[in-house]
């Protein structure tokens, strides 16, 4: 079970990421959660939202480079220590994780975490193992 | 490896006397004149134009009274405008790859396409093909003559032929594999993306049978011969061709690797001043100039190829007594000099052709800081040149910017970009901004 995520090729130059935001906020398109990985020159921006498939339609017509990759999203509470129990256990699988990050639910007392795997099916085995619930599009771009 | 006392294709052309091959050049440049002047509204003209009639050449040293073509000429007379026989003796259409506007279309009689395959034949026998090989042509097939032309030659040596076309990189390693594949044809830069294909599906040269190149289409350097004969474990051989003269087969490298053989029975070779025209000795670095001597229905006089290249004249051990020329350093119109280093924008664009498979915009700006030049290389991010992994995207541009470092031989500032940020001048790439102030 994964969900889909947008990369999108930044140029570090002020402005992008609101013109991104403005971009998917005029055409209905909401981001149910967003991190950005930059360097000196440049950044990626990598989003979840709503309506990817739209989404991707629309900034691609804007000319940005991008890639839909499918990432892994599991919910864990939204306490101290959440995080860290998950990636003791990966840790202890030696399952690599190439970058993730998290957000919270508003309406719950939940965090959801987004892991970007090397070897995404043998990270969800683990993972489905150790009883944590992995979530579907169905669970996170809906609401 | 193939022994370099390899076989040649047509001994009787390839190894004539060079006094006679002079005598033979200069027979079918005045039969050409002769029939261009009564014939030929376009060559009739320009001849006319700056009074000089057949009857005026009487050595090869008179061809520079005649007048030079330019692209441009030939890009005014499309489509047909410079075909000198009726079109039903026309059973060809190719085109010149012109990245800018209208692209010079050129007819093939029969004996046009006769001697073209025989040309390609040449150099792919000098680069040590024979019946045995499997040959995959991985140029692009269509207008653009690298494909049919690579294609005919080979099947006229007698290999076995794939004609896979470019693209689809996984495909052509799968095919490359399971067929067997010996000898490979495409852009220099492709055969880097191949290997690089190959290496990411874990398949070694030991898999596979390879074992020659046959590379064109665009520049390379040495070090780039040294990447591909390594990675891919050939031999690399470079030719040369441009559709406005003939397409591929004008000249090639033997096993020799050392200057590529002229098909100079067919195609009359001078090397000219880019700036003033005029025409320099043998060994001088210049701006090529053919003029065809057995072409029908597109013939060229003195046409201005912009590539700069010089003429080999020391005999090689190959056996082979035609004049050699050195590999294409670049485009005359567009030379850089940085910190005493020449610097062509097609280097530039041949090492990104290796990282993607579409052509990407790119754009070099000079400026200078201080007492130093500085060369920025600003290139759109694109399909090829992207991943959401932060790690693979820096190692990426880590990569492009060793690979362009040692192309060039100087250190450059790599910018990566978003698409669209560079500005599009409808009909001319703009490639280059000099900011330096003189
Ligand atoms: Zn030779």
């Amino acid at each position: 079970m994964t969900v889909r995520q947008i990369s999108v090729f930044i140029e570090n130059r002020a402005g992008r990421l609101e013109m991104i935001a403005r971009l998917l906020g005029d055409a209905g398109i909401n981001i149910r959660a967003l991190s950005l990985a930059d360097t000196s020159d440049f950044g990626i921006l990598r989003l979840i939202v709503n309506r990817p498939a739209d989404a991707e339609a629309m900034l691609r017509r804007h000319g940005f480079t991008l890639r839909m990759t499918e990432v892994v999203a599991v919910e864990v509470p939204d306490v101290p220590g959440g995080l860290a129990g998950v990636l003791s256990l990966l840790a202890a699988h030696q399952i690599n994780v190439e970058y993730m990050y998290a957000f919270v639910e508003k309406t719950a007392d939940k965090a959801v975490l987004v892991f970007r795997f090397n070897d995404s099916a043998r990270a969800m085995d683990v993972l489905r193992g150790a009883g944590i619930r992995l979530l579907g599009e169905a669970d996170i771009l809906t609401k | 490896m193939p022994s370099s006392a390899s076989r040649i294709f047509d001994p009787a052309a390839e190894r004539l006397e060079p006094e006679k091959r002079r005598t033979l050049q200069l027979e079918r440049l005045q039969t050409q004149l002769r029939r261009l002047y009564d014939g030929s509204h376009y060559y009739g003209e320009k001849m006319r134009a700056v009074g000089v009639r057949p009857q005026d050449i009487r050595g090869l040293e008179d061809l520079a009274r005649l007048p030079f073509t330019e692209k441009e000429d030939l890009r005014r007379q499309y489509p047909y405008g410079a075909m000198t026989v009726p079109l039903a003796d026309v059973v060809r259409l190719q085109a010149s790859t012109g990245t800018t506007g209208r692209p010079i279309m050129v007819g093939y009689t029969r004996t046009d396409l006769e001697i073209w395959t025989q040309t390609v034949a040449r150099i792919l026998v000098a680069g040590g093909l024979s019946c045995d090989d499997i040959v995959q042509i991985a140029f692009g097939y269509g207008l653009f003559t690298g494909g049919f032309g690579l294609h005919q030659g080979a099947e006229r040596v007698g290999a076995t032929v794939i004609p896979v076309s470019s693209g689809n990189s996984e495909r052509q390693v799968a095919l490359m594999r399971d067929l067997g594949v010996t000898a490979l044809v495409c852009t220099p830069s492709y055969a880097l993306c191949l290997a690089e294909e190959l290496e990411r599906q874990g398949i070694t040269k030991s898999d596979l049978r390879l074992r020659l190149g046959f590379f064109g289409g665009e520049f390379w350097s040495e070090i780039m011969r040294k990447q591909i004969q390594s990675r891919l474990g050939l031999l690399a051989t470079d030719n040369y061709g441009l559709s406005e003269v003939m397409g591929p087969g004008v000249s090639g490298e033997c096993l020799r690797q050392d200057g590529m053989h002229i098909a100079e029975d067919h195609f009359l070779c001078e090397v000219v001043d880019p700036e003033t025209g005029d025409s320099l000795p043998d060994e001088a670095e210049g701006e090529l100039v053919f003029t065809t001597l057995t072409r029908q229905a597109s013939p060229v006089i003195r046409y201005r190829t912009r590539d700069r290249s010089r003429i080999l004249t020391e005999p090689c051990p190959c056996g082979r007594t035609t004049r050699r020329m050195a590999k294409v350093t670049g485009r005359a119109d567009d030379m850089l000099i940085i910190r005493g280093v020449n610097v062509f924008p097609s280097q530039v664009e041949t090492v990104l052709l290796a990282f993607s498979e579409i052509r990407p915009h790119y754009e070099l700006v000079v400026s200078r800081d201080g007492a130093m030049d500085q060369l920025e290389v600003r290139v759109e991010a694109d399909g090829g040149l992207f991943s959401d992994r932060m790690g693979e995207m820096a190692a990426l541009r880590d990569r492009l910017q060793r690979r362009l470092d040692s192309v060039l031989g100087l250190r450059v500032r790599l910018t990566l970009l978003e698409p669209g940020s560079l500005e599009r001048v409808p009909g001319k790439a703009r490639r280059v901004r000099d900011l330096r102030v003189w």
